[in-house]
């Protein structure tokens, strides 16, 4: 049906471009400017007469209204067209119009989406209706008891699907501190900040995801969050080293790549060196997730200077389950960073963290 | 376009409007090319092509934009722009203005707009020479092409969402205001009006061909532009004053900037297009000034639109719109200055004519205005230039405008009197100063007096006295004319046959006259901050203000608080006024809404600045004297604009009735 809409419209449309074409048009072009020198001619003996001009410069004018009309003498005739112009014409309007619209908008429309208007949706809404009221009593409920952390982790993603971002941030936030600080929470906060700013990645939303990294390693939607904080604040290689790390290092099927990967094609990145680590077999990614550590050992080795470095360097190691290793490159790390305070504490609290000792 | 709604169930109306959209560029692409190689060709076919594709494209749009309309007014969630931007409970009057409050929809508006002059064009030109109007609406239709893909590709007010939300996320409170429904519409009249001078202005560059004829041709489009800017103006700088509760209207924002530079270019374009049309002469400036005009409303969309002003950074982080709009603005504004150094010295030059003349002052007002729109054209960019190369941001504020386009304009307010008394080629300066002796002689006498009775700062009181001369000077000439009149009636028979654009001149000068009035009476202003409770009473100049009641109240999506004042004077209740601080449910947002009378031409202003824990309130008092006026000047000036309109000369089919005429006379 609706197919059948567009292709009136588009019919229509041809036809009111086409239309012109084939009626015989042969006009002067000049026959305006003639009118407008009479009416010049008009205008000026008014003026004359209102004492806006004086006798002998209404004449003047006269003159030159006359010799302007000579010069654009050289106006000339239309004429009706020549048969290849207007036969190129009509193909070019036959074809392109058809061609472009349909193709632009089987790419970006919704043939199969109907209208909802909010009437026809009786069901819906008394649903809802019926949620807001369960709402509403769970709001009150937690009014009265501020500390039932469960009912504020309820409600936290009922808010999320409502789009009461700031309220969902908020009730994750007492969630945390009545029931503590945990990875799933810190990042249900982050994620309504993110969406209560508009999709901006604020201060605060990284600060969350950062903590609830440290609580656990890895956390694919702290760490997607945080690369788009780089991407946003102008890092755009950081952003794509972060992106591709997480399309890498989780599996090909998890509900995030699509996201993942939208932003590495944003970035300019190149999804097929993605693809080529998935596809290999375990040991081989392993291996190379070996050479990429070994790379930044080697660089640390160099400038130990960087105790991110060094944290990221230890992580990997106890990931990949290489514990006499973790504890080397602990050792090193206190051993480079015996100046910086900063960077041994960090150091420190991560081994503490991963259950490092020595 | 019909048999859209056969299934009641399954109507697909939004999806519709939005290939109507899609089929609306195809139709732009095709509507620029062929009638620009018929004019080129001189191909009568071809030429006539553009006629019937400008028409229909209007009608395109058109149904795009009922159907994003209709989205809105039945609160169809499926649809992102309106979840985004609507809300189940919002009035209906906010449901429609919605529709252009957010960026698609407005975006949307402006392409509406822009159609709807091309289709004027294409339907109300009969006396305009074939090739002109093709390529006059092959030129539109490039810029209506451009803007289709950015809203196509970019901003897409017709994105769906699956599943649908079951209520939206509620306008801007600061939108939901009928201020803000009228303001945009009759911007982007203004903005876009000038897309109609631009496109006349490639057209003769195209050609080749510019004349006197030229220049009549674009006077209605340029004076409807303005009339339209002036308005959309004056409107926002009201809405400001009303929402933002300081009580100021203009603070030299780069939004307001972005409207006030076309204005300014529009009014120099105004006036040097006159001076084409009676003297053939100033072509060549015309015609830049026609390119610069709608440059500059392009330049002002991608302030507003690109982000640009809210930050640079998050312009650079989020490019993608702000870069095509950059490119559409390359595009044009370097396409046609290109085209312009290019072809200008093709055309031929006008006359020459004395210094001391209409026209040589209409010159002198051209100088002083682009002079003074480059001003505030520096003052607006100048720190986004230095924001995107040092990173330091500053803010150029009311000082450095004050000190530079003050000085400007001055000038121009003394001299405006003075042109409209000389006489075209030949003007006598001497009897136009002598005319306005009296003029001249209230503006001297009103700052003394006002001097004398409202005392403080001399400034206002100069200013409001070069007011009294300027607006008393606008009707100096008329006056002249009408003197001398044997009777009443015969005044008035005068009166009417004086040429309307006569009257306009005068009126939109007297209109300049009153706004500076209201400008410069604020120097005579009072302004409170004080903490009252119910019962109260505080003094705003010669009222006593009088808070009768706090209480709160309950509006379809949002609570308020509203303190129920009385104004007396001389303990009579001559006014009440409910000022009120609003909570929107859904945005959890605050607008405050200021209490306002007017009381003669002066405004008691009130606003809610904070409730306090014992009940009490800080309220902004202030006492305006005068201040209406500035608003009050906006729409005489609009007047004026609509009466030169109405010229006889160039009401629509004036050419093909003088052909008429001639022929009638001939066969005589």
């Amino acid at each position: 049906m609706i197919w059948a809409s567009f292709a009136f419209m588009t019919g229509a449309v041809v036809l009111a471009v086409l239309w012109p074409l084939g009626r015989a048009r042969a006009s002067s072009v000049r026959a305006p400017d003639v009118a407008f020198y009479h009416s010049q001619l008009e205008e000026i003996q008014r003026d004359l007469s209102l004492g806006l001009l004086t006798p002998e410069d209404a004449e003047a004018a006269k003159t030159e209204a006359g010799r302007r009309l000579l010069q654009n003498a050289d106006g000339g005739e239309t004429k009706s067209g020549s048969r290849t112009a207007v036969r190129l014409a009509a193909v070019f309007a036959l074809v392109v119009i058809p061609a472009f619209s349909l193709s632009l908008y089987s790419r970006i429309g919704s043939p199969d989406a109907p209208d909802l208007p909010l009437q026809a949706r009786a069901a819906e809404r008394e649903g809802n209706a019926e949620l807001m009221s369960a709402i509403g009593k769970i709001e009150q409920h937690l009014a009265a008891n501020p500390d039932d952390g469960r009912g504020w982790e309820i409600i936290g993603p009922v808010y999320m699907k409502l789009g009461r971002y700031e309220e969902a941030a908020r009730a994750f936030a007492n969630a945390s501190r009545v029931l503590g600080d945990s990875a799933e929470r810190l990042v249900a906060q982050g994620e309504s900040l993110v969406y209560a700013a508009q999709e901006r990645v604020t201060p605060e939303a990284a600060e969350l995801f950062e903590k609830a990294l440290e609580l656990r390693e890895g956390n694919p939607v702290a760490y997607f969050y945080l690369a788009l904080a780089r991407e946003q604040m102008g890092d755009r290689d950081g952003a794509l080293d972060a992106f591709s790390n997480l399309a890498r290092g989780t599996p090909p099927d998890a509900p995030w790549q699509a996201a993942v990967r939208a932003r590495i094609v944003a970035l300019g990145g190149r999804i097929e060196a993605i693809e080529s680590v998935q596809n290999a077999i375990p040991s081989e990614q392993q291996a190379m997730i070996r050479a990429m550590v070994d790379q930044l050992a080697g660089k640390l080795e160099q400038n130990g200077q960087d105790a991110e470095g060094w944290a990221r360097l230890i992580r990997s190691y106890t990931v990949l389950r290489a514990q006499d290793l973790a504890k080397a490159a602990l050792g090193k790390a206190r051993a480079a960073l015996a100046k910086d305070a900063d960077g041994l504490k960090r150091i420190n609290t991560l081994a503490d963290e991963l259950g490092l000792k020595g | 376009m019909a048999a859209v709604k056969s299934h009641e169930e399954h109507a697909v109306i939004v999806e519709t409007g939005h290939y109507a959209l899609v089929l609306a560029l195809a139709l732009a692409i095709v509507q620029g090319l062929a009638p620009l190689v018929g004019a080129i060709r001189r191909d009568g076919e071809l030429m006539a092509m553009a006629q019937p594709a400008a028409v229909m494209q209007f009608l395109l749009v058109a149904f795009s934009f009922g159907a994003l309309t209709y989205s809105y007014v039945t609160s169809d969630f499926s649809v992102t722009n309106v979840f985004e931007n609507s809300h189940s409970l919002k009035p209906l009057i906010y449901k429609i203005s919605g529709v252009w409050g957010n960026h698609e929809g407005s975006m949307l508006l402006w392409v509406l707009i822009l159609a709807a002059f091309g289709a004027t064009v294409a339907l109300f030109s009969r006396g305009m020479p074939d090739d002109l109007r093709a390529l006059v609406l092959a030129v539109q239709s490039w810029i209506a092409a451009a803007f289709l893909l950015f809203v196509l590709l970019t901003s897409n007010p017709f994105a769906r969402l699956d599943p649908a939300p079951i209520d939206g996320r509620d306008l801007n409170p600061l939108l939901q205001d009928p201020g803000l429904a009228i303001h945009p519409p009759l911007l982007y009249i203004g903005y876009v009006g000038f897309s109609i001078t631009f496109s006349f202005a490639l057209a003769a560059l195209i050609s080749g061909r510019i004349d006197a004829a030229w220049a009549r041709y674009i006077r209605p489009w340029t004076l409807g532009a303005w009339v339209f800017l002036t308005l959309g103006i004056a409107m926002g700088s009201y809405w400001a004053y009303y929402t933002l509760g300081w009580g100021g209207f203009w603070f030299w924002d780069p939004v307001e900037n972005a409207s006030l530079l076309p204005w300014l270019a529009g009014t120099a374009l105004l006036h040097s297009a006159a001076v084409m049309e009676k003297r053939d002469a100033l072509k060549i400036w015309t015609i830049f000034l026609a390119i610069l005009a709608f440059s500059l409303s392009l330049l002002g969309t991608f302030l507003v639109r690109s982000g640009v002003l809210t930050s640079v950074h998050s312009f650079a982080s989020d490019p993608q719109r702000g870069i095509f709009i950059l490119a559409i603005l390359v595009f044009f504004i370097g396409g046609s200055l290109a085209l312009f150094a290019f072809r200008a010295s093709a055309l031929k030059p006008g006359g020459i004519f004395a210094p001391v003349s209409r026209e040589g002052a209409l010159v002198l007002n051209n100088l002083l205005l682009t002079t003074s729109c480059a001003t505030v054209f520096i003052g607006t960019l100048y720190p986004l230039a230095l924001e995107a190369v040092t990173g330091e941001k500053i803010s150029v504020g009311a000082p450095f405008f004050n000190l530079t386009f003050g000085p400007l304009f001055i000038p121009i307010l003394l001299a405006m009197p003075i042109g409209q008394m000389l006489a075209w080629k030949r003007g006598d300066l001497l009897g136009a100063a002598q005319r306005l002796v009296l003029a001249t002689a209230l503006g001297v006498v009103g700052t003394l007096v006002l001097y004398a009775l409202r005392g403080g700062d001399v400034v206002p009181a100069v200013l409001a006295g070069l007011a009294i001369y300027l607006t008393i000077g606008s009707f100096v000439e008329i006056a002249g004319r009408l003197s001398g009149a044997p009777s009443a009636s015969a005044v008035l028979a005068r009166a009417l046959g004086l040429p309307r654009s006569a009257w306009g001149a005068a009126f939109a000068h007297a209109g300049v006259g009153l706004t500076l009035f209201g400008l410069a009476a604020t120097g005579w202003g009072v302004e409170r901050i004080v903490s009252v409770k119910p019962g109260e009473a505080v003094s705003a100049g010669p009222y006593e203000v009088v808070i009768m009641s706090i209480a709160p109240r309950e509006g379809p999506n949002y609570n308020e608080l509203v303190a129920h004042t009385q104004i007396r004077e001389g303990g009579r209740v001559i006014a009440e006024i409910d000022p009120s601080r609003r909570s929107f449910t859904t945005r959890t947002m605050v607008r405050t809404e200021a209490g306002i009378v007017t009381l003669g031409l002066g405004q008691v202003y009130m606003n809610i600045a904070d409730v306090r824990v014992d009940g009490a309130i800080d309220l902004r008092l202030y006492w305006k004297p005068y201040v209406a006026l500035i608003w009050i000047g906006a729409l005489v000036m609009a007047l004026g604009g609509l009466l030169s309109m109405s010229d006889r000369r160039l009401r629509i089919g004036i050419a093909k009735r003088a052909a008429a005429h001639v022929q009638t006379a001939a066969a005589e």
